[in-house]
């Protein structure tokens, strides 16, 4: 859509926490690659490789993968050391349907809030309301009912979900394509036609139908889960998505301010082979892969929100 | 020259889209420019909101910052907004480590001046050179002017501090008038760009 929605001018003026704000602080980082750091000096690596913002959290996702257990909101401390090492903004995640910790988050000045798969989920049925809360809030989303079911309770950004930790690229792929090939089919419907849609994807019909008409999601859509390298940062900006989240691929690799720095390039010259060639010479090991194939239905992140 | 300028929105990171959209609804043809051939074609130029650092590294590391200072020296049209902002500052108070900026404008910025994004706020804000009320400012993290030389001309104040600057060709806002259906500011750019070709 060519402008946010408005705040009407009865509203408290100046205003805070507004859509326009949220949804506009997601439009900043657009084009960028937003990077998980567990401390204060990976975040520094982070920011000095380009990156558009960090993702504070105690583990990466290919570690909480490994320990196994309760995966929970990281130790304050560290995310207020981290919000003191860098200028660029700093996300944190709760866990999904946890607004204790997301009101924790806020208190503690994050930028963004991710209600996140990743963590083990607090509440099966309900997720958080993000419209009690100033902070915006990024959601997962595996198809378009998902996102827009994140974006009815608040959202104000949404990423694919992928597959969290495994360095494969497929599940983020199949997440991406899902959402832009829903949307791509509510462009063909009419009017009549939108109920239905609304009912079929468990979403308001206000959306749907603000979705139909824009061509695309009220909101910034970035890609997450399984990024490991330029040319895979790259294939999920030419498939649709604004921007890239990278979890462990930069902190599990042989060299991560190279790796950084050349996912950073490969996101802005997406469309162009040849920096992408270049960005991905001598970077070193990457990640250890999953195949996706061969992980257990139980340790699917993707399966946790709905 | 024709009556329709061509307006390059640099595409390195950030809110280009909208830009974009702006541009176009203030009757000038808008295109994303990312290498400097595709500098080199365009009247003017506007540098989008985004990640300052992340931008000033991506125009270092693509042969931009150089061909961008040129042209804004030789008198190109600018308009920056927020990050943008920063980016056409001659000096940034607290930049990070080895942060370039464009320059164009004789001022002093501050990043993040106005706070976290729990404080990024709407207000309204008169623009001098800006007929028909206020327009509606969206703050995100938003830098503010902590002092100009002579040859700036202050447009724009909130609470006190400087939010929009004129220097001859280059313009700066600290908010995002992109971010609104309101593009009195883009058409005021636009205006601009039409004057010098």
């Amino acid at each position: 859509m060519s402008t946010l929605p408005s705040t009407p001018q009865s509203a408290e003026y100046p205003a805070t926490g507004t859509a326009r704000v949220k949804r506009g602080m997601a439009e900043q980082l657009k084009g960028g690659v937003i990077m998980d750091v567990v401390d204060a000096e990976q975040a520094k690596i982070a920011e000095d490789a380009g990156a558009v913002a960090v993702m504070a959290l105690e583990r990466v996702p290919a570690d909480i993968r490994k320990d196994g257990g309760v995966a929970r909101m990281s130790d304050p401390n560290m995310i207020e050391e981290i919000i003191g090492a860098v200028s660029i903004p700093v996300m944190a995640k709760s866990r999904i349907g946890h607004f204790v910790e997301a009101q924790v988050l806020q208190s503690l000045g994050v930028d963004y809030i991710d209600e996140s798969e990743v963590l083990t989920p607090a509440d099966e049925v309900n997720h958080s309301d993000k419209f009690a809360f100033t902070t915006p809030f990024v959601c997962g989303a595996t198809n378009l009912g998902e996102a827009l079911r994140r974006i009815a309770e608040g959202a104000a950004m949404i990423r694919s979900k992928g597959e969290a930790g495994t360095g494969n690229v497929v599940e983020a792929v199949r997440h991406l394509r899902q959402i832009k090939n829903e949307i791509a089919r509510l462009r063909g419907f009419d009017n009549n036609e939108l109920y239905a849609a609304a009912k079929d994807l468990r979403a308001p019909y206000e959306l749907v139908k603000e979705v139909a008409e824009l061509g695309k999601l009220p909101v910034v859509l970035f890609s997450a889960g399984g990024v490991a390298t330029p040319a895979d940062a790259a294939l999920m900006r030419q498939l649709g998505a604004e921007g890239v989240f990278v979890g462990s691929g930069i902190f599990k690799s042989g060299d991560p301010a190279k790796r950084a720095a050349a996912i950073v390039k490969a996101t802005t010259f997406y469309d162009d082979p040849k920096v992408i060639a270049d960005a991905s010479r001598n970077l070193g090991e990457a990640m250890v892969g999953i195949n996706c194939d061969t992980l257990p239905e139980s340790e699917r992140y993707a399966n946790r929100g709905w | 020259m024709s009556d329709t300028p061509l307006i390059g929105v640099l595409a390195l990171q950030g809110d280009v889209r909208e830009h974009l959209i702006a541009l176009a609804s203030a009757d000038a043809v808008a295109r994303p420019v990312r290498r400097p051939e595709e500098l080199a074609e365009v009247d003017g130029l506007v540098i989008p909101g985004g990640e300052s650092t992340t931008m000033s590294k991506l125009a270092v590391l693509f042969g931009m910052m150089e061909p961008l200072r040129e042209r804004v020296r030789a008198g190109m049209p600018v308009y920056g907004t927020c990050a943008g902002m920063i980016l056409l500052a001659e000096k940034i108070l607290d930049p990070r480590s080895g942060q370039e900026t464009v320059g164009g404008i004789d001022m002093i910025v501050r990043r993040n001046a106005f706070g976290r994004q729990n404080e990024s706020f709407e207000a309204a804000v008169e623009v001098d050179g800006i007929d028909g009320g206020p327009v509606e400012g969206v703050f995100i993290r938003a830098p503010w002017v902590e002092s100009v030389g002579a040859e700036a001309q202050v447009i724009a104040e909130h609470g006190g501090h400087i939010v929009a600057v004129r220097q001859r060709n280059v313009l700066a806002t600290s908010f995002h008038p992109e971010l609104t259906g309101d593009h009195r500011v883009h058409a005021l750019f636009v205006d601009m760009v039409r004057a010098v070709n």
